[in-house]
Formats: structure tokens, C-alpha cells, sequence
């Protein structure tokens, strides 16, 4: 295989870095919003469970699109923040990041959703019984017994927000070095005269990618899955 | 001795429990046909369900209350329970299990108790294992002992051997027995059968339709076994 060019590893190195914080920051939120639509019945449920499912099936360029003039520089969202914490997504990283973590977020509510349903709920009274408060229980009993699903749902983001495309490119362009992920290079090499080779070398490099994460995966939900019932 | 003053009423779709009676100490039956509101009233004497009107006590403690508006809640209860179906932690091996109570209750390690309750119940072979990997006697054992870990003012047993069948009930009785005689935890036993009640308690109350149709000694179950056959 060629030797890949600078400026394929910074596409590499930037996909990696805004799928990893796309996940890890939209976990703490993805797993509140799993809880909620797991365990609580209240006003706008369906609605909160639209909402969530809505960037699975809007075409990715209105996501974007809507980032864009929501926190956008000028969108009302994007204004605030920018002007309060110093917090600016368009055009920045810190936008794919957010685009992807947005169009991530139904894949990683889902199966964090199901593990809580499927949880025995009389395991929480005992712990009750047994002297640990709400947040106790919820940590000591709920949260290790949905861990199967949280992994599960933390793949699913991680390989979308990696193969994400329509929303970041809407939202924050294809700018080398700032938002161009290796989906946006891959598109940019195909649109130019000899740019195959390059595309190709990034290809396979995304192939490596997925493949890596899907093992990574399969071995953690292996050993959360052996914890409950091997020795 | 410690004293349960219970005193409530509960109105669960068309079923109704009005209860009203009082232990002192030992092992105090809880007798009735299925369905007759055992499983309720362990329920809300551990704080998983409140009553609508009455008062539960366990000595000067009031637990619930629903003149005053008390209601404590389940984990600050400190009453040990052993459910029907064990309800172990499966993603906790058989020793953190035990060891669940006391650390949620903020208790001091105790290796000499842990160590007398292990043997009493003769489960320190299994202390590595997942609750998946253990025998319904077994598990049961534990269960029990990790009610008795978190060192409760009270312990509710709620039909613990039903799961099983006859061989490992009469494997687990003498444990309930030595457990009975050896600690000083007061204890309500929750069953339908009254032989392995009469091996156990000390003192007897049935309930039949949501109602305390009798309390007193273990006469009280012959009386009842006498009128159901």
C-alpha cells in the first residue's frame, strides 16, 4: 500500500477525534434520555421520542441544515453560546462533532433504551431493601446491568458519527484540516481528475477503521455479557 | 424484644387488605391461603409499598405513619428481605452479594461476623461464583445471608423455599432453624405451608381474604390447617 500524505492522516486523525468526542460527549445525554423513555411516563414523551428518532429518518442535509441555522454563527443557539462560554461550532470540528454526535444520537439511545426495559426491576427493589438510595441503585444495579446495550449503543454512534457525510459537510463545509473527516476527502478526491488513488488509499483505511471497531466491540459485549453468567 | 406494630389498610384494584396485629420478637408466621395479602403486607412493612391509611412501628420507630404523613423509605428501613425468588445480583459474584448491605448501608467490615454467617449457612465454597452458577438451595442460602449482612432490625422471609422442591426444602430448614436460635434478628416468615411453618416460628398470624382472622401462637395454625382440609 502507498504511503498515505499528510494531509490523509489529518483527515484520519480528525474523523477519529470528532467520532470519539461525538460519543463520549453525547453518552451522559443519551443515556438520561434512555432512562426517561424507559422509566418514566410524563407530558411530551412522544414527543422527546420523535425527536430523538428524527435525524434517523430526515435526510441528513436537512439535520444540517438545521444545525446550520440553529448554531450556526448567527442561529440563536450558536449565538448564545458563542457569546457566553466561547463556544463556536461553524465551521469548527467542534460543529462535525456535534453534527455527528446529533445524527449518532438515536443509535445510541436505542439499545441503552432496551437493556433498561429489560431489567429486572425487582433486582432494584432488593437493592432498596438493602440500604442504597435511587442513585445508588441506579449505579450499583442499573447502570452495570445495561451495560451490554450502553456498549452496543456507544458502537452504533461511533460508527455513524465515523461515516457521517450530509449533515457535517451542510453544517460546517469540507475545510482540510478543520471539518474534512475521511467520508468529506473521500468525496473531494472522487470530484477531482487523478484523485483516485488517494480516494482508494482513504477507502481502505475506513474499512481498517470499522473492522477494528466492530472487533473492539464484539470482544467488550463478549465480556460483559460472560460476567453475568460465567464465573 | 423487638416489637412490629402493624396497623394498615390498602386498597389494590377490588382487592382490599385491612390488617391490624403486632409481634414480639422470635419467629412470627404469616399465614394464609395465595392471595389472601402476605406478599402486600411484607411489601409494605420493607418500605416497597405504601399503605393508603395506618401506622407501622417497629418498636419506638415509626415507619409509616399516614396521620403524621411518616413514610420512610425502603433504605433507610434496615429490614433485611428474602424474596421468594432470591433476586441475587447477577452481575455481582456470591461475595460481593453479601457484602452488598453493608456497604450500602455505610457499616463498619465485620470479618468475624461475615465469617459466622458464611458457616451458618455453609456457603463459603460458593463465595467466587455468579448467582447464575448456584443451585435454588444455594442460591436461597444466600439470599438469606445477604439479608442478615446488613445487620436488620427485622427480617422478612417471603415464601423462600417455595421455589424449591421437597428435598431442598428439608436441605434449608435446619439452616432457618440454627439461624432462629443462633442470631437475635426478630423474623417474619411468610408461607402457605403451615408444616414448615410449625418447624420455624414462634408465633402465628392469618390472614384470609386481606383480613387477620387470627393471631396468637402456633395453635392458630393447626386451627387453620383443620379448617382448610
Amino acid at each position: 500500500m502507498p504511503e498515505l500524505s499528510p494531509d490523509e492522516w489529518i483527515a484520519i486523525h480528525l474523523s477519529l477525534k470528532i467520532a470519539i468526542v461525538a460519543t463520549v460527549v453525547a453518552l451522559p445525554f443519551g443515556l438520561a434520555v434512555a432512562w426517561l423513555l424507559a422509566r418514566k411516563n410524563f407530558w411530551g414523551k412522544a414527543l422527546l421520542d420523535g425527536l430523538v428518532h428524527l435525524p434517523l429518518v430526515l435526510p441528513p442535509v436537512v439535520t444540517g441544515y438545521l444545525l446550520l441555522i440553529s448554531f450556526g454563527r448567527r442561529g440563536p443557539i450558536g449565538a448564545f453560546l458563542a457569546e457566553h462560554f466561547g463556544i463556536v461550532f461553524s465551521f469548527r470540528w467542534t460543529g462535525a462533532a456535534l453534527a455527528c454526535g446529533v445524527m449518532g444520537f438515536p443509535l445510541l439511545v436505542r439499545p441503552i433504551r432496551l437493556a433498561i426495559e429489560a431489567i429486572d426491576r425487582r433486582l432494584e427493589d432488593a437493592a432498596a431493601t438493602l440500604g442504597a438510595d435511587r442513585p445508588r441503585v441506579f449505579l450499583t444495579v442499573t447502570l452495570p446491568l445495561a451495560l451490554p446495550g450502553l456498549i452496543a449503543g456507544m458502537v452504533l454512534c461511533f460508527a455513524k458519527a465515523l461515516g457521517e457525510f450530509g449533515a457535517t459537510i451542510t453544517f460546517v463545509s469540507n475545510i482540510p484540516g478543520e471539518t474534512q473527516t475521511i467520508s468529506a476527502a473521500i468525496y473531494t478526491f472522487t470530484q477531482i481528475p487523478g484523485g483516485d488513488l488517494a480516494a482508494g488509499r482513504l477507502v481502505l483505511v475506513a474499512i481498517v477503521i470499522s473492522l477494528a471497531a466492530l472487533v473492539v466491540a464484539e470482544w467488550l459485549a463478549r465480556r460483559a455479557g460472560t460476567r453475568f453468567h460465567g464465573e | 424484644m423487638t416489637m412490629l406494630a402493624v396497623d394498615v389498610e390498602k386498597q389494590l384494584g377490588g382487592f382490599s387488605l385491612v390488617a391490624r396485629f403486632e409481634t414480639a420478637g422470635g419467629v412470627t408466621a404469616l399465614f394464609g391461603p395465595s392471595g389472601s395479602g402476605k406478599t402486600t403486607l411484607a411489601n409494605m412493612i420493607a418500605g416497597l409499598i405504601a399503605p393508603d391509611r395506618g401506622r407501622i412501628a417497629l418498636d419506638d420507630n415509626v415507619l409509616f405513619d399516614s396521620a403524621t404523613r411518616i413514610d420512610v423509605p425502603a433504605h433507610r428501613r434496615r429490614i433485611g428481605y428474602v424474596f421468594q425468588e432470591g433476586r441475587l445480583f447477577p452481575h455481582l459474584t456470591v461475595a460481593a452479594n453479601l457484602d452488598y448491605g453493608r456497604r450500602m448501608c455505610g457499616l463498619a467490615r465485620d470479618p468475624v461476623e461475615t465469617e459466622r454467617i458464611v458457616a451458618l449457612l455453609d456457603i463459603g465454597h460458593l463465595l467466587g461464583r455468579r448467582p447464575g452458577k448456584l443451585s435454588g438451595g444455594e442460591r436461597q442460602r444466600v439470599a438469606v445471608g445477604r439479608a442478615l449482612l446488613m445487620r436488620p432490625r427485622l427480617l422478612l422471609l417471603d415464601e423462600p423455599l417455595a421455589s424449591l422442591d421437597a428435598a431442598r426444602k428439608r436441605e434449608i430448614l435446619p439452616y432457618l432453624q440454627r439461624l432462629r436460635d443462633e442470631t437475635h434478628v426478630p423474623m417474619i416468615y411468610v408461607s402457605h405451608h403451615a408444616p414448615e411453618l410449625k418447624r420455624i416460628a414462634t408465633s402465628a398470624v392469618l390472614l384470609d381474604g386481606g383480613r387477620v382472622a387470627a393471631a396468637g401462637g402456633l395453635e392458630v395454625l393447626d386451627a387453620a390447617t383443620a379448617e382448610l382440609t
